[in-house]
């Protein structure tokens, strides 16, 4: 879906996967001055809702200070060019969520799935065609199927009426060939276009959307000075002015991106995007990125860990939703370290 | 109490597989319940090929074989999906069949075995909510009567990706709504949110359930936490492998819930562990439904014969 002008599209998801970074504290505010500075930019496509897609305010993944509706139909207010997007996990979100943002003004809508689970989306991008928004398929923790397997997961989406489909590398977890691969694969059997969204727990988050494109993928995806689940995403900003570097023409100015990150968001950030351990070790054993800061609050509650509460959870192979994991494996390691402490203390009796 | 099963997939297969064992469903006394037919569209089925094997009528010609008999049947267990059971329901209820619906078509009231068994025994027809919601309502409920009022609960349900048949699959809307229904309507709080995840780890993860519950100002965390455990107790009476996998906790926050700011939160970590019947245990929300469900028509074939239910035993 690229403009004759552009060599892809960019999609900006700092005010859906950059809220998990913010504990989907947004406030109206902020909405209005990010989507400003996005369309002014000349992005195409500005994806807002909960870090956990519609409907994801809760226990589990944490409460919206506002409620995402109110935020959406800010956004869908101010912006002149750029489509607002909306993403939603069926599991978490509902068809009814899709039709209230659609009469919101939301015209794009990313069905967002783990990736081997693509029949669980039939309903709901049925709904989003029915209701004439785009749909594209979103298969996340990407690093978790193989090229083969993403294949057919994505032809169930193309079947049920997708536009686009995207893989998500949503640990952050995946080497260039690892992406080369995938995006080669689907770009081969798929008629719909292929997109791309990168993280940047082991610091690959722009290689890959460069390869990504290399391989053929017309959609790439970022956020404003990289704010988003675990050490980050591809920063938009970045993404733009390395295309622009290599001469591939994305619509949008690289400046005006970097005075939006500077000046507007990084102001907003509790904490800057570094790959500090907790959120390497998410890319290195592949563990769903939105897990950081809830398994941080989990490490001072139970005293335990940051980093054994999450390379237990990759070991469980738990998967994007699975937050209530994290106090589950806080618990059983609290419970050995006491174990081991009571034993130590009758060894040394 | 003549019975059928109607839809001979995992599920009815399942429930077929425990009402053979004769006893009913705490496992200590006979069960009240004849099953009569396993019934399926299918004749090259698994499950109608398992009946007639175990000399069980396997028909093929579904609702409409359970119509031509109903003078030989009390009660059905519908096992189809909510779309046959929409259609047929009220079919049953004019030819005098009890029907016991394990869809989440959700025509007749909801029962939660642990909760509510004997609220609706008089009703023609019964909704099983969902497994989840079979799951997760008991502690909900559990939290509740511990408390003068229960803002919020939410249940998080992440089941194997093989355990998760194509009526789940294709309509994963009426999973969250009819189990956050229940939450409300059975489980007792004011407002509620239920999630589904499936997870396809090999090998098969077991059922697993959280409950978060909010917590008032002036709440009795001891006597939220024991209530939980006496319910553990009670669920374990038609489920043994329903067990705590962490003993329960009080969380603080604050919290901004959807039915106000608390200052703390009870999450209950559950898992399932299903009785391998017919499908493997890690099918546990499988197992819960089915258990569940005869549970209720136990209750319901001992309250029209007028005779004790092993629930009160």
């Amino acid at each position: 879906m690229t403009t004759a002008t552009t060599d892809y599209r960019l999609i900006d998801s700092t005010l859906r996967d950059g809220s998990h970074a913010i504990s989907h504290q947004y406030y109206a505010d902020d909405v209005v001055r990010i989507v400003k500075g996005l369309d002014a930019a000349g992005v195409q496509v500005i994806e807002i809702a909960h870090g956990d897609g519609l409907g994801g305010s809760s226990f589990n993944y944490g409460f919206s200070a506002v409620p995402e509706k109110e935020l959406i139909a800010r956004a869908c207010d101010v912006t002149t060019n750029a489509k607002i997007a909306c993403l939603l996990l069926p599991g978490i979100g509902l068809a009814d969520d899709l039709r209230e943002v659609n009469e919101l003004g939301v015209s794009v809508a990313r069905i967002a799935v783990h990736c081997t689970e693509a029949d669980i989306t039939e309903q709901h991008i049925k709904v989003a065609k029915d209701l004439g928004m785009e749909a594209i398929g979103f298969l996340m923790m990407a690093h978790m199927n193989s090229p083969e397997g993403l294949v057919e997961q994505a032809l169930l989406m193309q079947s049920y009426g997708a536009d686009t489909i995207y893989i998500a590398d949503s640990a952050g977890a995946m080497t260039t060939d690892d992406v080369r691969r995938r995006v080669n694969a689907l770009t081969t059997a798929l008629e719909v276009p292929v997109g791309v969204h990168a993280h940047n727990n082991l610091s690959m988050a722009v290689a890959n959307s460069i390869a990504a494109y290399e391989e053929g993928a017309k959609n790439l995806d970022g956020t404003s000075a990289g704010l988003g689940a675990g050490a980050g995403n591809c920063p938009t900003e970045i993404l733009a002015a390395v295309s622009t570097k290599y001469g591939i023409e994305t619509g949008v100015d690289p400046l005006a991106l970097m005075d939006l990150a500077e000046d507007v968001v990084r102001p907003l950030m509790p904490r800057q995007q570094v790959i500090d351990r907790a959120g390497l070790i998410l890319g290195y054993a592949g563990v769903y990125g939105s897990f950081l800061l809830h398994s941080q609050r989990a490490a001072e509650r139970y005293n335990v860990p940051q980093s054994e509460i999450l390379l237990e959870l990759g070991r469980r192979q738990v998967v994007g939703g699975q937050e209530d994991m994290i106090i589950d494996v806080a618990l059983e390691l609290a419970a050995k370290h006491a174990a081991q402490e009571s034993a130590g203390k009758e060894a040394g009796e | 109490m003549r019975c059928a099963i109607l839809g001979s997939g995992n599920i009815g297969t399942d429930l077929m597989m425990k009402l053979l064992k004769g006893t009913d469903a705490s496992g200590s006394a006979p069960t009240p319940l004849e099953l009569v037919a396993l019934v399926g569209i299918d004749p090259a089925s698994d499950g109608l090929a398992r009946a007639k094997r175990l000399g069980i009528d396997g028909p093929h010609e579904g609702p409409d074989w359970i119509l031509e008999h109903a003078d030989d049947i009390d009660m059905v267990f519908d096992a189809t999906s909510a779309y046959v059971h929409v259609r047929h329901y009220k079919q049953y209820q004019e030819a005098g069949i009890t029907a016991v619906d394990l869809t989440p078509a959700a025509r007749g009231p909801k029962v939660i075995a642990a909760v509510n068994l004997t609220e609706h025994l008089d009703a023609p027809n019964i909704n099983m909510v969902t497994c989840g919601g079979q799951a997760t309502t008991p502690m909900v409920y559990a939290v509740r009567r511990a408390l003068a009022d229960l803002p919020y609960a939410e249940m998080v349900s992440t089941v194997a990706s093989k355990s998760a048949g194509p009526g789940t699959r294709q309509n994963i809307d009426e999973f969250t709504k009819t189990t956050s229904t229940a939450l409300r309507e059975i489980g007792g709080a004011t407002t509620s949110k239920a999630i589904i995840i499936l997870n396809p780890a090999e090998p098969p993860i077991m059922m697993r359930n959280t409950v978060f519950a909010a917590l008032p100002e002036g709440t009795d965390h001891d006597a939220v936490l024991e209530s939980v455990l006496a319910m553990e107790a009670d669920v374990q009476k038609y489920v043994p492998g329903y067990r705590l996998k962490n003993p329960p906790v009080i969380e603080e926050g604050p919290f901004s819930t959807p039915g106000g700011v608390v200052p703390h939160r009870a999450v209950v970590l559950l898992q399932v562990e299903g009785a391998g019947d017919y499908l493997p245990p890690y099918a546990g929300n499988l197992d819960i439904m089915t258990a569940a469900a005869q549970r209720v028509g136990e209750a319901i074939a001992h309250h029209k014969a007028g005779t004790t239910t092993g629930a009160n035993a």
